[in-house]
């Protein structure tokens, strides 16, 4: 059974159900807590730490802490607001986001919270590493460019029976998705189209459908990223719309 | 007797969750993990290719490629260099005429670094063929290459005599040393094999916790957590199996205690984790185990079959009906990271060993989903000296709220390198002298995910309420740059052992050893110092407590050794590039054919 709980978000008193994440039930109350590795409908899995809060002092990731009763967050501060700019340069440095020439630009999560945070150039050195793009599967390019290793698209995409399209090779900086070769040969358009969508950023494209939706047009060209969830905060029927 | 691909996968009924123990005998075998094997295995096991693939690349020793007749595994550690082990790699170059990272052309030897062994005390040391070579000296690097040539068995290319104790016994035969200086009351005291589980026929669970509790026994794995709490947690938790794990991963650098217990006292480990199997309500033990101390493998299984045969473990222990406890031995393959008990419990399942998002904890929610105690070698073996003595003999030991003794592993610039029984509540001073230590310009307590500390703290006591540590012990010298000898290698380390799953543990140690390096060449100035603070402030950010710590060295540095980087600045220059013209035009000018024409360069 769920049980109604009240806990607070900046001093905010929220109310939320147990059996909820964090991340969600902020949402539930209008507040946006940014995230890039966390997807409705997916098990969650804390690796971009974006989502990091302060609870009852301790930091940890919103989107893998259940909520309690009684919880004291901290989101929207100072402190937390450096803590996941820097996080998120971090992963510019780390790869080669070149925007005007992606094919996700505009509907990209890492881009998008890049302008929310207002990054103009990452406090860090570029590397520039030189990583590889896989165009080998029928109906997928992967560009390891473009990844943040978040996750999503082992967690979320899996074959009929239930086996694992992708995964990690490697460890530490290493670190790189594969795709399986035999059971890539044999997916359907949907789930190709899946697995674009599910990625954040321009790392798994579908063949053959380059930019359908004209830039100018797209998610985050139409209005930043979270303020859905903010708007929907200060609209009349505020539980209604964040739903 | 080399057995077929089929016949290994087959041994673990092509079971997922072995994955490990599959690909640790094929590496075994056919000393290497291939694409036949991988794809045969995702078959049998009916797993997908990646699956496979994503677990054989995580770990240091699985190879897809050959990696010789005979493999060295070299010891690349701060403590190694400091013994001379870069003297013993050009050795073992020269004489086998490949560079570390590559096979020699004949295929018979391979060349290869590894982070630390856990034989800190007898540096430097190198793995071959799963056989520990302690106290290298190029002499003896030229005659094991030697007997490699002559196709002698790895065994016979062993140069020094068996060490001391347990180590020289017939089924180890290792020339590696115990080096126990200081025996203390809990551990290393008079103990009979058998005692510990016959004690146990007397009590309840219960009681065991209860005795757990009032001992303030907490985890010597580093993190602290009460002994008898986590056992009624997982207790209290609902499940139809329950596991105990003992970690034996021991993989922080500059430890190997648990390399001596686990040789000196191996049954009495056994029976506290059947003791924490009886309190818990647990039939299940399995110790996880680091590649790196494969050659106790024959060893420790004589002596759980022989604990079998006496009734020790098994079924009805010591006569109690219902007593029901066994032991198997889990193999890691080579990763740091599964020292944390989550990235163990996954490893361990036969994947990659990346830390869990907790909650749900491994006492509710553990191997295989099943409630799951874990804890260290040590931590386990104190538990069985309890019940045996009582939780106010325990008490009277140590400080209140560190009850107990602490095995240290001490090494670096001392006379009396090894293990040290104490009581808690020792300083840092007097640990000092006992090991022989002199003009002492450092020591790093807990190792490098623990602090350097200086001479101004070596009054400091070593227990939870001032300085806790899992036990490494490091000693500096004044002779030592312990930026560029310490600080620079562990920072690698960390950047070599990191999962790769969190984004700040995965790529800030890398731009962190960047910016390290960049006040090491001379080109540093005051900005660097407060990006150091400021950025390496992020990794509190990542999932566990080893990602938490990976900036360490650098921060206890930078706290307590200021000095070591304020010299390292240019005091006139408010910002100095790290953009090198010359190497960035390089690779052009070497297609054109021309030389670069600098200004001022």
């Amino acid at each position: 059974m769920n049980t109604a709980i009240t806990f607070t978000i900046d001093g905010t008193t929220c109310t939320a159900e147990t059996g909820m994440y964090v991340i969600g039930a902020a949402q539930k109350n209008g507040i946006y807590i940014p995230s890039l590795c966390n997807m409705d409908g997916v098990a969650p899995r804390g690796s971009c730490r974006v989502c990091t809060v302060r609870i009852n002092g301790k930091l940890m990731a919103a989107c893998t802490t259940p909520v309690s009763e009684g919880m004291k967050i901290e989101n929207d501060t100072e402190e937390l607001r450096d803590l996941r700019s820097q996080i998120i340069e971090t992963l510019f440095v780390e790869g080669n986001h070149f925007c005007p020439s992606c094919e996700k630009s505009g509907n990209c999560e890492l881009q998008a919270l890049a302008y929310r945070f207002k990054i103009m150039v990452p406090r860090y050195p570029y590397r520039f590493p030189v990583r590889e793009i896989d165009a080998s599967n029928p109906k997928l390019i992967k560009d390891h460019n473009r990844c943040i290793l978040c996750k999503r698209c082992v967690r979320a995409i899996k074959t009929k029976d239930g086996k694992n399209l992708f995964a990690f090779k490697n460890r530490g900086h290493k670190l790189a998705i594969i795709i399986d070769p035999s059971l890539a040969s044999s997916i359907t358009d949907e789930l190709a189209e899946r697995a674009s969508k599910v990625c954040p950023v321009g790392a798994l494209i579908k063949k053959e459908t380059g930019f359908a939706q004209p830039i100018g047009s797209r998610t985050y060209d139409r209005s930043p990223i979270g303020s859905t969830v903010e708007l929907a905060a200060t609209s009349p029927n505020a539980k209604e719309t964040a739903l | 007797m080399k057995l077929s691909l089929e016949t290994i996968i087959d041994q673990y009924r092509a079971d997922p969750t072995r994955l490990m123990d599959i690909l640790l005998d094929i590496q075994s075998a056919k000393g290497r993990i291939g694409r036949t094997a991988i794809d045969l295995i995702a078959k049998k096991c009916k797993i997908s290719v990646v699956d496979v693939e994503q677990t054989v690349s995580f770990y240091h020793f699985f190879s897809t490629e050959p990696r010789g007749r005979y493999t060295v595994y070299l010891n690349n550690s701060v403590v190694a260099k400091m013994m001379g082990s870069e003297k013993i790699a050009r050795a073992f170059e020269k004489e086998a005429g490949c560079t570390f990272g590559s096979v020699s052309s004949d295929g018979l030897i391979g060349l290869f670094e590894t982070s630390c062994i856990g034989m800190n005390d007898q540096e430097p040391s190198a793995i071959i063929n799963n056989v520990v070579f302690p106290n290298l000296t190029v002499h003896s690097v030229k005659k094991i290459i030697e007997g490699m040539r002559k196709g002698k068995k790895v065994s016979e290319l062993q140069t020094v005599k068996p060490g001391d104790g347990n180590n020289g016994s017939k089924l180890l035969t290792t020339a590696i040393s115990n080096n126990i200086r200081k025996k203390g009351p809990v551990i290393f005291s008079e103990y009979k094999q058998g005692e510990v589980v016959k004690a146990l026929t007397t009590l309840t669970p219960q009681v065991i916790i209860y005795t757990m509790k009032k001992s303030g026994l907490r985890g010597r794995g580093g993190a602290g957590f009460p002994v008898g709490l986590k056992w009624e947690l997982c207790r209290k938790s609902a499940g139809d199996k329950k596991y105990i794990f003992c970690n034996a991963d021991e993989g922080e650098p500059g430890t190997f205690k648990d390399r001596v217990i686990l040789t000196e006292r191996p049954q009495l480990l056994f029976e506290g984790m059947a003791a924490a199997g009886f309190a818990v309500g647990s039939d299940q033990g399995i110790l996880y185990l680091r590649f790196e101390y494969y050659y106790l493998k024959e060893y420790l299984e004589a002596i759980l079959d022989d604990m079998r045969k006496k009734k020790l473990l098994g079924k009805n222990i010591a006569g109690r009906s219902g007593f029901n406890f066994t032991i198997r031995i889990q193999f890691g393959a080579g990763a740091y990271i599964c020292g944390e008990e989550s990235a163990l419990i996954e490893s361990a399942e036969g994947k990659r060993g990346e830390p869990r998002d907790r909650p749900p904890f491994p006492v509710n929610k553990g191997y295989l989903g099943r409630p799951t105690v874990i804890n260290n070698v040590e931590t386990l073996c104190a538990a069985a000296k309890i019940l045996l003595f009582g939780e106010d003999w325990y008490r009277s030991l140590g400080t209140p709220q560190s009850t107990g003794t602490k095995v240290l592993s001490i090494s670096g610039d001392c006379l009396y390198p090894g293990i040290y029984e104490i009581a808690w509540g020792s300083t840092i001073g007097e640990i000092l002298e006992m090991a022989g230590a002199e003009k002492v310009q450092a020591v790093l307590v807990g190792g490098p995910s623990g602090s350097f500390v200086g001479p101004a703290q070596f009054n400091r006591k070593l227990c939870y309420e001032d300085l806790a540590t899992g036990g490494s012990f490091i000693i500096f010298n004044e002779s030592r740059d312990l930026l560029k000898d310490a600080v620079l290698n562990f920072t690698e380390f960390f950047i070599e052992e990191s999962c790769g799953s969190c984004a700040p543990c995965r790529f800030m140690t890398v731009i962190l050893k960047n910016k390290l390096e960049k006040l090491l060449h001379g080109k540093g100035v005051a900005q660097d110092l407060v990006d150091l603070e400021k950025w390496s402030s992020i990794m509190q950010a990542n999932r566990c407590g080893l990602g938490q710590t990976a900036a360490n060295p650098i921060r206890t540095t930078l706290s307590n050794f200021n000095h070591l980087y304020t010299v390292l600045i240019r005091t006139n220059d408010d910002f100095v590039s790290e953009f090198d013209l010359k190497s960035a035009v390089a690779d052009s000018c070497a297609v054109a054919g021309r030389k670069p024409m600098l200004h001022g360069a």
